[in-house]
């Protein structure tokens, strides 16, 4: 397999940002240059392709202008101005290699070089160093100075004179990933700036001065992994030398080819380049043209990348009789041929709607669309839902009720645009950084923000970052708060009547309006039963209202709620109200939890649509793939995972292929889920790992990491990306081929040969797909969707002429109580989330070097509530709820309010979801996470029943050894 | 299906579309119901209406002879 060579892959750095600006032209070593006011001297060199030496500079940071490399002459002007400081000017003439600069730039590297060791081949940065690389192109020859043994000493040298070096400072290898060895350090600052301005942590400092300047992270004391380093890696991104060097180059040498692809964590869809040597993945390094991330990543796309290697990864099929048997490894043949006549069987005995799928969204939309038309043209029934199901299927349901259409309305880049941000139940930093640093850029540039969560998520307050209002809300009445602050823009006249008039229907706006203005939805009323200050909310509705261009961000804190679906529609009417829609810097957006939930529910996942969110009872729709796949499609909808889950225990659905998804682990009330694989006569997991679905399961098929395969993922922004194959599926086949042998052991007659067919596919019958392909999307690396006649260069905002559905629809949001309620026997509320460096249910950032920041699941308790039941930091304590129990540690923290405890859902050892019901959205069927009555008490260690599950799960992963 | 739950999430479909303007709430129910639910959902929660209509909301009553 050999690299792509794309045209857009122009990877040199400029060595200062891109500027927007009215064009100026200036001269460069004789050629004409025309770039945007406002650009350096050393980018319009580099555009014109010329790179000025350099050192501090680099183009994802501002000029720091501190190495004096970089100088150049300037006709007209004194002395050798920095390029990378002084900004272009029109008729500019500029001379970037002369006698004077050439010695400058010699002294300059002579001294830096008099102060680094001169290992280089035995450097891990041999290669792919800019100091190494600088010294060349000055061409330096010799160093004069030494360092005099009674004096200056270097920083480098463990041992001048007999003596220890003081200014010798020893490697820190605490971070599991990379090393910070300060004796290779030339004191740039790059990144101290990145920590900064790109991530927004400010973990980096410099420490010192002159001779004394150190990097340093965190307090005195503190080392990287003890600091507030979140690990994002983009300090060692913008490292010139080996000084933060990843541990994978260190240990298996600079990579020699790259492929440029989609993490497979997250919804914000970073692009990377897999950087190897033969097929071994060296690291992952952000793309800097990557359209969703620009450059930036986080500690889990960036590193943990670990568990595609993993000892635990199942490479070969296995399948048993029952699920008390052990497994045993077969054949690829023999594991599909006893999968299809087991389903084969199944249907013949009990219809043809007792078996069904679960679509993933950790798979590409290729594989998806696949799994989806095997229950459709193959099982030919419509049992096909996914994990949106479980996250953002009131997102899909709201939106299109509102807007006519299930997807967030902006690019990430609009948030740079954002005077107003609000943030309602998600937790970017945690489960969205790359997105999160962004908005932490755009407020520290002044945009204000408003977080509704009831726990005091790091947005509110962290360095340089301060919300203007946190609405702590009691969990569960999200449709009260928002639709209190539609009160407030109301009846105090700050709607956006203009907007309303010529978008949204009026009489309908009335009706709302009418409704909204009820005293009963002013803050004040609704303050005893929210516990949010009606001053507050107040103060918040107005911000939105009146600050500017106002944006709204959300996640499950929304969703996973009985009436999660009435919250979206509540976000969707204060957009309309507000006018905060169709625009750059405004919107509705909801944070996708997966890679490709969005591609996902797109590829027509949901039992009741078809792709392109069309529902399966249209006749016209039906026709398409009828006529595509030469089948009758069923136009009564199917099943969704819960009520799979109903009827199976009521022994009417039996049979499920399940690809990449852990429904044991991540859906709620475990217990009724186990009994509903438990009653299912075949269940096919395909998947990395034996996960804890697959303790139920019949067949095992060995699934392919998002390296191993080609497709796309679809992000939160709608961008269509692309996944490449990096290296050949350790397990034989991609998933799209695995269940194309299914299909097609089934009698489907399916001839993909590779995934860029299945696109043309789903763009032949889905119109928000009309002109992707595989062709336009290596022109252009990415396109968000739709992408048809009616928008060809892709839509990164939506609605911007009017509304998908034509006029925008107000949607009454009366606050109905969620039927789960505290009360003497359960009297706290569970609310549930995820922290930065595990992802979902942990399958892979468990099986990474990330469990250094997170070994274990706690449960986060206020100190009030704490002291009353007589529990410490650390404590084991047991959490129960009507659907059962489990014990965890307790940490002890006034993020969380009094009444309220909050746990995360990462290790199979704790199953938070034990705990939580089956409760659900009143329209999808959305389970209700975020809202369990918990009692909380002391215990010994882990419940009876975690022992007994801990001991189920082993028996069921018994392997056989492979029969000769 | 367990008929107690069928009959909490028809309910709860209803709280919604009570709330709602309009003369046409009863068919509103029933359109979700077809629109979402399985044909064997909705055939289970008619077969266990009869009989125990004082469960069901008064709009999933009125909704149920539409689907």
């Amino acid at each position: 397999m050999k690299d792509f060579i794309i045209p857009w892959n122009d990877d040199r750095d400029m060595g200062t940002p891109a500027r927007e600006g009215a064009p100026v032209t200036l001269t460069i070593d004789g050629f004409e240059v025309t770039v945007p006011e406002g650009t350096s001297v050393m980018r319009a060199a580099a555009l014109a392709g010329i790179q000025v030496p350099k050192l501090c500079a680099t183009d994802s940071l501002e000029a720091f202008g501190s190495c004096r490399l970089c100088v150049v002459e300037i006709e007209g002007r004194r002395g050798t101005p920095a390029s990378c400081t002084t900004p272009v000017a029109a008729g500019m003439v500029v001379r970037t290699q002369s006698e004077q600069v050439k010695k400058i730039r010699k002294g300059v590297m002579e001294l830096y070089i008099s102060d680094h060791p001169l290992d280089c081949l035995t450097c891990a940065a041999n290669g792919d160093c800019e100091l190494q690389d600088m010294a060349g192109a000055v061409g330096l020859r010799d160093v004069r100075y030494t360092a005099p043994e009674d004096g200056m000493r270097t920083h480098f040298a463990r041992n001048t004179s007999g003596e220890a070096n003081p200014e010798w400072l020893p490697k820190d290898d605490s971070n599991p990933y990379f090393t910070y060895d300060p004796a290779k350090c030339i004191v740039c600052n790059r990144c101290v700036r990145a920590c900064e301005e790109v991530q927004g942590t400010f973990a980096l400092t410099i420490e010192g001065r002159g001779f004394e300047s150190r990097v340093s992270a965190g307090a005195a004391g503190d080392d990287f992994l003890s600091s507030d380093c979140v690990s994002c890696g983009a300090c060692v991104q913008a490292c010139p030398t080996a000084t933060l060097q990843e541990k994978s180059v260190i240990e298996l040498g600079t990579p020699t080819r790259s492929v440029i692809t989609t993490c497979a964590y997250c919804g914000v869809g970073c692009s990377f380049k897999a950087e190897l040597n033969g097929d071994e993945l060296v690291r992952m390094v952000p793309y800097k043209h990557g359209a969703a991330n620009r450059g930036h990543s986080c500690v889990k796309g960036r590193f943990a990348w670990g568990y595609a290697q993993h000892a635990d990864r199942i490479l070969n099929p296995m399948i048993r009789d029952s699920i008390d048997q052990p497994w045993r490894e077969v054949s690829w043949e023999e594991a599909i041929g006893f999968a299809a006549a087991r389903l084969r069987g199944i249907q013949e005995k009990h219809g043809r709607k007792s078996v069904g799928v679960i679509t993933s969204s950790r798979c590409t939309n290729e594989e998806t669309y696949l799994v989806q038309k095997l229950a459709r043209a193959v099982f030919r029934n419509n049992n096909t839902d996914t994990c949106a199901r479980v996250c953002h299927s009131p997102t899909g349901y709201g939106l299109g009720q509102t807007f006519g259409t299930s997807a967030g309305t902006q690019n990430f880049d609009s948030v740079m645009h954002t005077d107003v941000a609000v943030i309602i139940g998600a937790n970017p930093t945690d489960g969205h950084p790359v997105f999160a640093s962004r908005l932490k850029k755009r407020l520290r540039q002044g945009a204000k923000l408003i977080v509704i969560d009831p726990r005091r998520i790091d947005l509110v307050k962290s360095t340089h970052v301060e919300a203007a209002h946190h609405l702590a809300l009691r969990p569960g009445t999200n449709v009260a708060v928002v639709t209190a602050m539609a009160h407030v823009i109301v009846t105090e006249g700050l709607f956006d009547e203009d907007f309303i008039r010529s978008r949204c229907d009026w009489d309908e706006f009335e009706e709302y309006a009418e409704f909204v203005s009820d005293v009963r939805h002013s803050p004040e009323m609704t303050e005893m039963l929210t516990g949010v200050p009606a001053d507050a909310l107040r103060a918040a509705a107005r911000l939105y209202a009146t600050g500017g261009n106002g944006a709204i961000y959300y996640g499950l804190g929304v969703t996973e709620h009985s009436q999660g679906s009435t919250t979206v529609m509540a976000i969707a009417n204060l957009a309309m109200l507000t006018g905060n829609i169709g625009r750059e810097g405004v919107g509705v957006n909801p944070l996708r939890g997966q890679n490709n939930v969005q591609g996902s529910c797109d590829m027509g996942s949901f039992p009741h649509e078809l792709p392109g969110y069309r529902h399966v009872k249209n006749a016209d729709v039906r026709a398409i793939f009828e006529a595509a796949w030469g089948i009758e499609i069923d136009p009564e909808p199917g099943l969704r995972i819960p009520n799979m889950l109903d009827a199976a225990v009521d022994g009417q659905f039996k049979g499920l292929y399940c690809q990449g998804e852990d429904i044991l682990q991540s859906d709620p009330d475990t217990k009724h889920v186990a009994a509903g694989l438990a009653a299912m006569e075949c269940v096919i997991v395909h998947d990395l790992f034996l996960n804890e679905t697959a303790n139920y399961a019949h067949v095992f098929l060995p699934g392919s990491t998002f390296l191993e395969k080609d497709g796309t993922f679809t992000n939160a922004e709608r961008r269509i990306n692309r996944v490449r194959k990096v290296m050949a599926p350790r397990n034989g086949y991609a998933d799209w081929e695995i269940t194309q042998l299914l299909a097609n052991a089934m009698g489907a007659g399916w001839h993909y040969t590779h995934p860029s067919q299945i696109m043309d596919e789903i763009a032949a019958t889905t119109p928000g797909f009309a002109h992707v392909d595989y062709a336009m999307l290596e022109e252009r690396g990415s396109v968000q969707w739709p992408c048809n006649d009616a928008a060809p260069e892709g839509s990164p905002i939506m609605h911007v002429d009017g509304f998908v559905r034509g006029k925008g629809r107000f949607i009454v949001t009366e606050y109905v109580a969620t039927e789960e309620r505290t009360g003497p026997r359960f009297p706290l509320l569970l609310t549930t989330g995820r922290i930065l460096s595990q992802y979902n249910v942990g399958a892979q950032t468990r099986r990474t070097a990330n469990t250094v920041w997170h070994t274990e699941d706690v449960l986060e308790i206020h100190p009030h509530d704490a002291e009353v039941r007589g529990i410490t930091e650390g404590a084991w304590v047991k959490l129960a709820s009507r659907s059962g129990e489990t014990a965890l540690r307790a940490h002890l923290t006034d993020r969380v309010s009094p009444g309220v405890v909050y746990t995360t859902f990462h290790h199979p050892g704790t199953q938070a979801n034990v705990i939580t019901t089956d409760y659900s959205d009143w329209a999808t069927n959305c389970p209700e996470y975020k809202v369990t009555a918990v009692q909380v008490g002391l215990s010994n260690g882990p419940t009876e029943w975690q022992e007994s599950y801990e001991a189920q799960a082993e028996r069921s992963r018994r392997i056989l050894p492979a029969a000769e | 299906m367990s008929p107690e739950k069928l009959t909490r999430m028809a309910n709860q479909i209803a709280g919604f579309f009570k709330t709602q303007p309009g003369r046409d709430q009863a068919e509103r129910v029933a359109q979700h119901l077809k629109d979402y639910w399985d044909p064997r959902m909705r055939a289970e929660l008619k077969a266990h209406a009869k009989g125990h209509e004082g469960e069901l909301d008064e709009l999933v009553r009125r909704a149920l002879p539409l689907i």
